[in-house]
């Protein structure tokens, strides 16, 4: 089985998760998680170096940071199939007394989380933090963060943005979900921001397009090419195209599904779709 | 009576900056980091001392905020430096997600508290700070009384592994505890024995509540001063024993009275030994211009306010 198909059926999986998750609980973000799923595969299966044994400080290892937490369906059900939790633990997620929290948490000790995040705008920041953290430990290892494309609109981000370029953080790769779509519409309807590479160039960022974003192939290449702009003076921002509700059609081309779960119909539409890979957890 | 000498007035402001100046030679993992306020701060030293370990991030406080949560991932301790309004009231929601509720080991060293910052007035006066923050979980609230003991907790707090918010202020005031002692964080620091009132003072108010003591004792009133420095955790147990022997008490800070020590203070009180209590804080008010001394005054926040104050809880008891 080539390493690309291998990828496609835990992304799959991953989709399943997501739908079933969210399905179970009847709330949660499946729209974004489900854009998303490709980008979270390729990251941990490939992309990041990381151990297999979660330690807060991820001391000679890759990081992630998660700046819209609200897509923690796609987050815990790759973290769980990264070997990071039990994969059974997934039927918790939004219950009481679970790790797997609404939106992610240090709080109650999950493992491979290392910050809270749902309260928009604040992970660039973090993320900027243990990029600083890693230079002052000599360690030569990259931090990764991820942020919605409305999430933008929230202005402690350019202040980070401001500073990632001004400081010369050159071990981050920031990539914005570029998936043109908020809770209320379309970006360009609650709030247009014109050319955001635009904006990240004028910052003194390198920016790199991911156009199909929801193409493993693609996004291994494009973040390969991302990873070697890093330790060039200049953070290195990715833009990554992708298609909110990726995967099932009818979540597809449109916001409605950003906050909202599906019934017992749509599931079972949603996971004809989806055929079974890995297996359920 | 104890009494105390002031050997000199100092701000407490320097004293955070000493602090910070002997932890950057003796802790390496202590970094620090300003919202364009170096000189305010008194972070020069340990800036020239170590740059590398020191980030000037602008006029950005959330920022600043989000980088020292981010920058303990990976064993450092961050001591973040802007006014104390900057630093809570603007910065909250950076602080609850990121700091507070993502346990993270970060030291929020907010300068200019209360309304003796003075001249620039109420945009940068701010009286609901300790209301704020020891609402959040897991925060620690310490507000200093003069140099030595704002030095002292600024090393102690490296020590405790936590977020803290460490609140100091601007105006040089009477420097009376002791050199380099052993600040211990949640321990209240009993100044003077009494058995009439206790005042239980904080910050700027714990000099004031030493001269008050002595006026009293000079009209036959003997008041037991306790040196509250920890707000939260609060230690329940040596105002519980005063007000034991007392059966009232006075509590004293530079702060608006909804939110602050002296809400903290009634609930010990009401769910042990409900005695009178009465308040020498802020009526919910914001500041205005004005020096630091005719500030205390106006706002009722000295001496003076403090003896009238124990006169008035005396009587209800």
């Amino acid at each position: 089985m080539s390493n690309t198909i291998k990828l496609q059926d835990l992304t799959t999986q991953v989709r399943r998760d997501i739908l079933r998750m969210v399905h179970k609980v009847n709330s949660g973000h499946p729209g974004g998680s489900l854009g998303c799923a490709e980008f979270f595969v390729a990251l941990y299966q490939e992309i990041m170096k990381r151990k297999d044994h979660f330690s807060m400080d991820g001391i000679g290892e890759d990081l992630f940071f998660l700046s819209n937490g609200h897509i923690s369906p796609v987050y815990y059900s790759v973290l769980a199939r990264s070997g990071y939790f039990p994969v059974d633990e997934l039927n918790t997620f939004r219950l009481i007394d679970s790790r797997l929290q609404g939106h992610p948490t240090t709080h109650e000790g999950l493992p491979g989380i290392r910050i809270a995040s749902g309260s928009l705008g604040q992970g660039m920041s973090v993320a900027i933090g243990a990029a600083e953290a890693k230079k002052l430990n000599g360690d030569a290892h990259l931090i990764y963060s991820l942020h919605g494309d409305g999430e933008l609109q929230e202005g402690q981000n350019w202040e980070a943005i401001m500073y990632a370029s001004a400081k010369k953080v050159d071990n981050l790769i920031s990539t914005i979900d570029l998936n043109g779509k908020q809770i209320d519409g379309a970006t360009d309807d609650v709030l247009p921001m014109g050319s955001i590479k635009a904006k990240f160039e004028a910052f003194g960022w390198i920016v790199i397009t991911i156009k199909e974003g929801n193409n493993i192939d693609a996004i291994l290449k494009g973040m390969t090419e991302a990873k070697s702009q890093t330790g060039k003076g200049q953070p290195v921002c990715v833009l990554l195209e992708t298609e909110m509700g990726n995967g099932v059609d009818f979540m597809m081309h449109t916001h409605a599904w950003h906050g909202k779960a599906p019934n017992d119909e749509q599931l079972e539409i949603a996971l004809s779709q989806n055929a079974e890979t890995l297996g359920d957890y | 009576m104890k009494t105390y000498e002031n050997t000199g007035n100092k701000d407490t402001r320097s004293g955070f900056g000493a602090g910070l100046t002997e932890l950057g030679k003796t802790n390496e993992n202590v970094v620090a980091l300003c919202a364009d306020l170096i000189g305010s701060l008194k972070m020069d030293e340990f800036k020239a001392n170590h740059p590398e370990r020191f980030f000037q991030v602008g006029i950005a406080e959330a920022n600043m905020i989000g980088i020292a949560a981010g920058i303990t991932i990976g064993g450092k301790i961050p001591f973040t430096g802007t006014f104390a309004n900057f630093s809570t009231g603007r910065v909250y929601d950076q602080i609850r997600q990121s700091v507070a509720y993502s346990g993270k080991n970060v030291k929020i060293c907010a300068s200019h508290a209360g309304i003796t910052l003075g001249e620039d007035g109420a945009t940068h006066q701010i009286l609901e700070d300790i209301g704020l923050m020891k609402m959040l979980p897991g925060m620690t609230v310490i507000n200093t009384c003069d140099y030595n003991q704002t030095k002292a907790a600024t090393l102690a707090i490296a020590e405790h592994n936590g977020p803290v918010y460490l609140r100091f202020g601007r105006p040089k005031v009477a420097n009376f505890t002791p050199v380099d002692h052993n600040f211990q964080i949640g321990k209240a620091v009993q100044l003077t024995e009494g058995t009439d009132v206790t005042i239980v003072a904080t910050g700027h108010l714990v000099w004031e509540a030493l001269e008050a003591s002595k006026t009293l004792n000079e009209q036959g009133i003997s008041a037991e001063v306790i040196n509250i420095h920890t707000i939260k955790p609060l230690d329940d147990e040596a105002i519980l024993k005063s007000v034991g022997k007392t059966g009232c008490v006075i509590t004293a800070e530079e702060h608006n009275y909804l939110g602050g020590l002296g809400e903290s203070v009634s609930r010990v009180l009401v769910k042990n030994n409900p005695v009178p209590q009465e308040f020498v804080a802020t009526n919910d008010t914001f500041g205005e211009s004005g020096t630091p001394a005719q500030l205390m005054d106006k706002y009722g926040l000295n001496a003076k306010a403090i003896v009238e104050a124990s006169k008035k809880v005396i009587s209800r008891k």
